[in-house]
């Protein structure tokens, strides 16, 4: 029956405290001195930042008197978080205590003709991997190894490529995640969004989120932000298909039918303009192009939009309005995971355009201006010039790529028609490419073609199951790493120190990066014995030290120009014609339409449905999901049905079911069914990062469905590559599918 | 003296960082918690309303768990504060039964175990964890017996709610709506 009113438990079984499983609770049982009142005594805490997301949040680390690590909680002074960390972070020593963490180092050999990993001493290891990476270097050329990296370890194996000969180094955050909105407001502003996104929510009059479900992803400082804008009575719209938490904080939720929102965001701009609700003299003062996009977008009225996109006219207009009458107060959010459908370059341009002529870039309310601390890099040796690098795997595509794109480094590695492929090794460090990359297929026929793999990790996640070889690498509790120098309203760093010595034998990745170097005879490019002589040294050059980081972690610097653009003040932006380009000339000069426009996008067939998916606020793509503090909030994900799909298909709710997409791929698990009204008619949804197929993931493993299993199909965007993944349609199977059985 | 809670639902996105915050502050043991999560949606698509909340103890001033204990193990302590002593606790069950919140649950070391309000946190004169981890500020603590503090000045100014009226328990945790 379909309820109207449901009922849902979303975390931690609070009902009567069920237990979980034996085996969760095993692991805090063991060491616990139980005080009710007194739980933990003494304390001493260390400065860290969190590694659980990008978001970086400075904390402390605390221990008890024995050394023990206790818990985590956010530094006070620290804009990121200011002293309140998400769930993810405050159950981030999940991540230390995790008793699935890779310990010592695994190399892979053959025994009894079936394939298997062995330990291995870092002598071994370290050795097989530099022996191997000599060899490609020998054969193919330094140029053939391939980095894939995520996370602040991906920086010393940066170093350590870019030393051995290479530039193909790539991160699937950008053409899996937020590259079209870097190069839609590059094209606009001259310059990109960043991290963390230098939205003003807290002075903000108007905030609009399109597709972006703040409050579920738990970007710390954006969602702490918002929750001030609620209080002080700021207007929020929220343009979601799914009834998001944004959703229902909202004073309007325009509930979009799937794959149209540009063709919202064009109708908002043609309101605005006729209208006249633009920023008369910021739009004469600033902007190129206005003219044109006045013409081009006569037509695209809310009547117009509204047979495309399933939203009232009058919606249209009463938020347009809205968005007018609180600018330049106002943020169209750019969003942070943007590959959708292909044009999603152009749909961050329609962002990037709305929020120009509503004046809010560089205002107060809208965007400010954001500033880091200029840290000089340690003094290293310049790297070689390497013969050709990523931008050749693109094989003349995606012109306005501004890094490397992860699946054409795959397609690079994978011959064809009788010829050899490019690249021949991967260097994988912090992600998890089979639970991030869609396409699994294409990543497995390139990993088999690889003459040899090394991945890097604290958790056997799925990669690590295709390498060569193994290396563990400690969590961030139990290492220095890198100054976070993320920018802000104000410039500033932050430091992440060890609370606890490294589990087993894992080490940090710096650590493992320079003795791979040294092998290679490299070593002149990490010429210190311990990363703290690096950051020391780097401090010193900005007026502080080491041990002043120790104890404040973190440190506020000076700004060095205006938080906010001042009244009529010149300005040149970093664009061909010094303007915001309405109308882009860059992309004119590339053969890409200079101004957005509305292309329809393919629907799903009968009995198939848009795979939708996104975050929960207790995880962060596939890294936590195995996390033992983590999982207990949520241990596998759900697939969100509307009440009319799940009548039709007899389904219950909890129900398990397996999924098919488009081209016959089924999910390797079932996922249950979560009957609600929140979610349309036309489409399901999923969270993220879940479906781990490792066995070595005691607690993860086969726990709900995978996402990225079930995206076979992603629609590449023309201009920088990235991967369109909102395209994939699935249909229900009620009962287990029949399938080769695995040994 | 009568320490109170209140959440604010507009503010809260169920992100559950009350939970684990309480969870490794008081040594809850995995797979048990001393507060849950909850969301309730009325209407149907698209008239849709949401609610996220974040449960515990109501620490009531008419508390049926207290009133039922047979060891007196369940007491009410300073503030208003309802407390379980382990080790007078026979794990009989009778306040699990008796809570219409389902705030208690029988600790694997064979006592009854439940939200304290931090009273460790509280006499140091910190917040609950549960309160300072929040990283949407929705939730308040303090004494209702000042004017002054922070809880007795939100409950003036805004309408609430609390969970199951009509069970006469006086519950002290409120819902700002
Ligand atoms: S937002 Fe959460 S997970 Fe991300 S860095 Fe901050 S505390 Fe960690």
């Amino acid at each position: 029956m379909a309820s109207r009113r449901d009922f849902i438990k979303i975390s931690a079984l609070g009902i009567g405290g069920m237990a979980l499983g034996a085996g969760a609770l095993k692991l805090l049982a063991e060491d616990s001195t139980f005080d009710p009142f007194s739980p933990i005594t003494q304390f001493s805490r260390i400065p860290t930042y969190c590694e659980v997301c990008f978001w970086k949040c400075a904390g402390w680390t605390y221990t008890d008197d024995k050394g023990k690590i206790v818990k985590v909680i956010g530094n006070d002074e620290d804009p990121h978080c200011n002293g309140r960390l998400c769930p993810r972070g405050t159950g981030g020593i999940g991540m230390y205590y995790d008793e699935d963490r890779l310990l010592t180092p695994l190399v892979r050999v053959s025994e009894n003709g079936k394939q298997t990993f062995r330990q291995a001493s870092w002598e071994e290891a370290l050795g097989i991997v530099a022996e191997n990476l000599k060899k490609i270097a020998d054969k193919y050329g330094p140029e053939s190894l391939a980095l894939f990296k995520h996370g602040s370890s991906g920086h010393y194996f940066e170093q350590l490529v870019k030393a051995y000969g290479s530039g193909n180094i790539v991160s699937p955050s950008y053409a899996q995640c937020r590259g079209p909105r870097e190069v839609g407001w590059k094209a606009t502003f001259g310059t990109t969004v960043g991290s963390p996104e230098p939205t003003d929510i807290r002075d903000t009059r108007c905030l609009v989120l399109i597709g972006s479900h703040i409050g579920e992803n738990m970007h710390n400082g954006q969602v702490q932000e918002m929750s001030e804008a609620i209080d002080r009575g700021a207007d929020i719209i929220t343009v979601d298909p799914r009834y998001s938490t944004a959703a229902s904080k909202s004073r309007h939720w325009l509930p979009i039918k799937p794959a149209t929102d540009l063709a919202l965001l064009l109708a908002w701009i043609h309101v605005i303009i006729n209208e006249e609700l633009y920023d008369k003299g910021y739009v004469e003062q600033y902007t190129f192009g206005f003219d044109r996009l006045k013409q081009h977008v006569r037509r695209m009225t809310p009547e117009w939009a509204y047979g495309i996109t399933g939203i009232q006219p009058k919606a249209i207009r009463e938020t347009a309005r809205l968005m007018g009458s609180a600018a330049p107060s106002v943020i169209v959010h750019p969003g942070r995971h943007v590959t959708w459908y292909g044009d999603d370059t152009q749909r961050s341009r329609a962002i990037a355009i709305l929020n120009a002529l509503l004046g809010s870039w560089g205002r107060r309310g809208g965007f400010y201006f954001d500033e880091s601390v200029r840290l000089p890099e340690f003094p290293i040796p310049e790297f070689p010039e390497p013969k050709w690098d990523w931008r050749a795997t693109l094989d003349g595509r995606f012109p306005l790529a501004a890094t490397g794109i992860s699946n054409a480094m795959i397609e690079a590695s994978i011959p064809k028609e009788g010829k050899d492929s490019r690249i021949k090794g991967w260097f994988v460090s912090g992600t998890n490419l089979p639970l991030t990359i869609p396409n699994r297929p294409q990543l497995e026929e390139a990993i088999q073609a690889l003459d040899f793999m090394v991945v890097v990790d604290t958790m056997p996640m799925e990669v690590t199951g295709y390498a060569d070889v193994v290396l563990p690498e400690c969590t961030y509790f139990e290492r220095y790493d890198e100054l976070r120098t993320s920018p802000h309203r104000e410039p500033y760093l932050a430091l992440r120190m060890p609370a606890a010595a490294p589990k087993g034998d894992s080490k940090p990745a710096w650590w493992i990066a320079k003795q791979i170097a040294e092998k290679l005879g490299l070593g002149s490019y990490f010429p210190y014995e311990d990363f703290k002589e690096v950051l020391d040294w780097q401090l010193k050059q900005v007026g502080s030290s080491l041990e002043e980081m120790q104890k404040a972690g973190v440190k506020q610097f000076e700004r060095r120009s205006p938080l906010y653009l001042k009244e009529n003040e010149p300005f040149t932006f970093r664009t061909s014609t010094g303007k915001i380009e309405l109308y882009s000339k860059e992309f004119e000069q590339y053969g890409f339409a200079p101004l957005p426009n509305y292309t329809p996008h393919p629907e799903p067939p009968d009995n198939y449905y848009r795979l939708n998916y996104g975050r929960a606020p207790m995880h962060t793509f596939s890294r936590t999901s195995n996390n033992p503090n983590l999982t207990d909030l949520m241990d596998e994900n759900d697939l969100w049905v509307n009440p009319k799909v799940a009548r039709i298909w007899g389904m219950k709710n909890g129900q398990e079911v397996w999924l098919r997409n488009q081209d016959g791929v089924i999910s390797s698990f079932p996922i249950k069914v979560r009957i609600t009204e929140r979610i349309r008619w036309d489409s399901v949804y999923m969270v993220h990062g879940f479906g781990h197929n490792n066995k070595k993931l005691s607690r993860a493993f086969g726990k709900g469905a995978s996402d990225s299993e079930l995206i076979t199909n992603p629609v590449p965007d023309p201009i920088m590559g990235g991967t369109g993944m909102r395209g994939t349609f699935v249909t229900f199977l009620l009962e287990e599918p029949i399938k080769a059985v695995e040994s | 003296m009568r320490y109170a809670m209140a959440i604010d639902t507009k503010k809260c996105v169920g992100c559950s960082d009350c939970v684990v915050a309480c969870q490794i502050e008081n040594n809850v043991p995995v797979g048990y918690c001393r507060d849950w999560v909850t969301e309730t949606v009325h209407g149907s698509y698209p008239n849709l309303e949401l609610e996220l909340r974040s449960e515990r103890c109501n620490h009531c001033d008419n508390a049926p768990c207290v009133r039922c204990c047979p060891t007196g193990a369940s007491y009410i302590a300073e503030g208003g504060i309802v407390l379980v002593e382990g080790d007078k606790c026979i794990g009989c069950g009778a306040c699990i039964e008796s809570c219409p919140y389902d705030a208690r649950f029988s600790h694997p070391e064979g006592y009854v175990d439940k939200c304290t309000f931090c009273i460790h946190r509280v006499r140091k004169g910190q917040e609950p964890a549960c309160v300072s981890a929040c990283p949407t500020h929705c939730m308040y603590f303090g004494d209702l017996d000042d004017p002054a503090s922070d809880i007795s000045r939100v409950l003036k100014n805004r309408k609430y709610k609390v969970l199951a009226p009509e069970a006469g328990t006086k519950p002290q945790v409120y819902y700002l709506v």
